[in-house]
């Protein structure tokens, strides 16, 4: 293949109108697998969490999980879908290892939920993105390739399987193509699915994290030339592994799709794989064939009838929408709409509500999300909640500044500490002797030598020129090496020469 | 006209791994086709106030609760696999075809 010059993007959007869709596959936090009881907790050992049922050993009946059932409809309902009345299990028939009954028990044409929308904020603008469906289905086994370069599956000579994460509830949450977004598409994308994230999240039915894979999202994107109807060809992007990357995932493939458009080459409908490292897509398998799944009704379950009452119920209870929320908080915490976008696009919401949940002001939590964390996240490209300190250690990071034994320049060392993992702030306040030297004996003493080597400036102070009291404060901050209160020095050398602050 | 053709027969067999002669196609495209046409016979009788069945236990919501039931031990689950290695089931190479 010929390397291609990629356009820019000003002039992709210029010329082309892009169509996404995303699929979100979101694994349920259920104690159990989807149709047996093995327990579906993460890291065990291979091959530990298995029964007939899952190994899809010859005579095993498998039986829904009611509590998956439930959750699956209320992402539905949090989703604005209608349930189904009546619904089944359809097997999807493939040949691959990482399903040993040789299908996955899944949904086809009669998903549990349909016709829902999500409501997500893009630059101040709201915009309504369409939910298809919601369907449950079962997550695969573990492949891990082995005799080949670099664990891939090309060049591999054999696969290792464990299968304990096969069964486990796994839920796959479709839209209707988004037409009409232009330049703001990979935007779109991106806030869809953190908006799809936090209304998952505040329901608890999973825990949602991209990085460890129970939230895994794949991308369609499509380019039309300007001032035409008809949508072009659509690739699928899957690898996305978070919210970042579904941004620049979107970006990519439309600039590479650009690239060939440009020069009248076909799109080809395809599985493309996003690359973290460089941020574009490459093919997957050369010679993927057209998909024969041969779906029909799993006859070893019997139909889903969802009673209405046990809807109404569930939707009766359904948390807060996240985006109200928000505005709540918003009003609590006395932001301007700025400030909560801010807030928002630092992904900092929970964690600030969290810090203030365990004792901080909003504006201590605020400051230290998106401060000097926000810094570090950014630095490092990595999401906020992940930088490596939690709401309850900025909560007591922030109470001992409250308290006096910190200022805000040791809170800083002491928060490069906490997230280098070196313990809680208090810990590493004692362990690093950060602590703000509070002890009126030592610092009296360092005010007194300030006084008498400083006989000039303590004149003019006695003479009420007060000012000047800055000069020995600097003095005292500097034999304590910054570890004392500046405002706490001032007091102690006004009352040692007898003035009034 | 035949319910199933020899063609479709062969697809099957490939999308199920099943190693099929020339002449053991022509064998079960005629025995299919019979199957297939016998059971096309239900069609002649079924009315459109029936509706059409998946099921034949008049069931529905056979839930059960979320809580843990032991399992296979790792050796129990190896234990039919023709090979295992460190714990897990060894499979032949996957893209064979592309080699």
């Amino acid at each position: 293949m010929t390397t291609t010059v990629l356009p820019p993007y000003d002039d992709v959007v210029a010329r082309y109108e892009p169509v996404i869709g995303l699929e979100t596959h979101v694994e349920l936090g259920t104690k159990t697998k989807m149709f047996c009881g093995c327990p579906t907790e993460f890291g065990a050992e291979p091959n530990t969490q298995v029964c007939p049922v899952c190994l899809g050993l010859p005579g095993a009946l498998p039986v829904p999980n009611r509590a998956a059932i439930e959750a699956t409809i209320r992402i539905g309902l949090a989703l604005n879908c209608s349930i189904a009345e009546w619904c089944r299990f359809a097997r999807k028939n493939y040949f691959y290892p990482d399903m040993p009954k040789n299908f996955q028990t899944s949904q086809y044409d009669e998903p549990l939920c349909v016709d829902g929308y999500l409501d997500v904020e893009v630059d101040g603008e709201m915009v309504r993105v369409e939910i298809e469906r919601v369907h449950l289905e079962e997550d695969t086994g573990k492949t891990l390739h082995v005799g080949g370069a670099t664990g891939r599956i090309h060049g591999a000579t054999e696969s290792l399987v464990d299968y304990n994460r096969a069964g486990i509830p796994l839920v796959e949450i479709v839209t209707k193509p988004i037409p009409g977004t232009g330049a703001k598409a990979p935007l779109v994308a991106r806030a869809y699915v953190t908006e799809l994230r936090d209304v998952i999240r505040s329901l608890n039915v999973s825990d949602v994290r991209m990085e460890q894979g129970s939230m895994r999202c794949d991308v369609n994107t499509s380019l039309t030339p300007a001032g035409q109807t008809e949508w072009g060809t659509r690739t699928e992007t899957k690898n996305v592994n978070s919210l970042r990357s579904v941004e620049r995932a979107v970006r990519a493939e439309m600039i590479r799709q650009a690239s060939l458009l440009d020069v009248g080459t076909r799109i080809f409908q395809e599985t493309r794989h996003f690359q973290e490292d460089t941020g574009d897509t490459r093919a997957g398998r050369s010679k993927e064939e057209a998909t024969d799944y041969r779906y029909f009704p799993e006859p070893d379950l019997v139909p889903m009838a969802p009673d209405a009452a046990w809807v109404a119920e569930l939707k009766a209870a359904l948390p807060e929408a996240p985006r109200l929320h928000r505005k709540r908080l918003q009003e609590q915490w006395d932001l301007t709409d700025q400030d909560m976008q801010s807030v928002v696009n630092a992904g900092a919401v929970e964690l600030i509500e969290a810090t203030i949940a365990a004792g901080a002001t909003a504006a201590g939590a605020r400051k230290w999300w998106l401060g000097e964390l926000a810094r570090r996240a950014n630095e490092e490209g990595i999401e906020l909640s992940t930088v490596g300190a939690t709401p309850a250690q900025v909560a007591e990071l922030q109470q001992l500044v409250d308290e006096g034994k910190l200022n805000d320049k040791l809170a800083r060392a002491v928060l490069e500490g906490v997230v280098a993992g070196e313990g809680s702030p208090r810990e590493i306040m004692t362990a690093r002797g950060l602590e703000v030297v509070s002890d009126t004996g030592a610092l009296t003493a360092a005010v007194d030598d300030a006084i008498a080597a400083n006989p000039d400036v303590a004149a003019k102070i006695r003479d009420g020129k007060v000012a000047a009291a800055g000069a020995l404060v600097g003095a005292v901050m500097k034999t304590t090496r910054g570890q004392a209160d500046a405002k706490t020095v001032r007091e102690l050398i006004l009352s040692r020469l007898g003035v009034e602050g | 006209m035949a319910a199933i053709s020899r063609e479709e027969v062969a697809h099957l067999a490939r999308l199920s791994r099943l190693a099929v002669t020339e002449q053991e196609l022509d064998v079960f495209a005629g025995q299919l086709d019979v199957i297939l046409q016998s059971v096309a016979r239900i069609g002649d009788v079924a009315a459109t106030d029936i509706p059409p069945t998946s099921h034949s236990v008049p069931l529905t919501n056979v839930f059960r609760d979320d809580v843990v039931v032991p399992g296979l031990s790792q050796e129990g689950a190896l234990s039919g696999a023709p090979d295992a290695e460190d714990g897990r089931f060894r499979v032949p190479r996957i893209l064979d075809e592309e080699a």
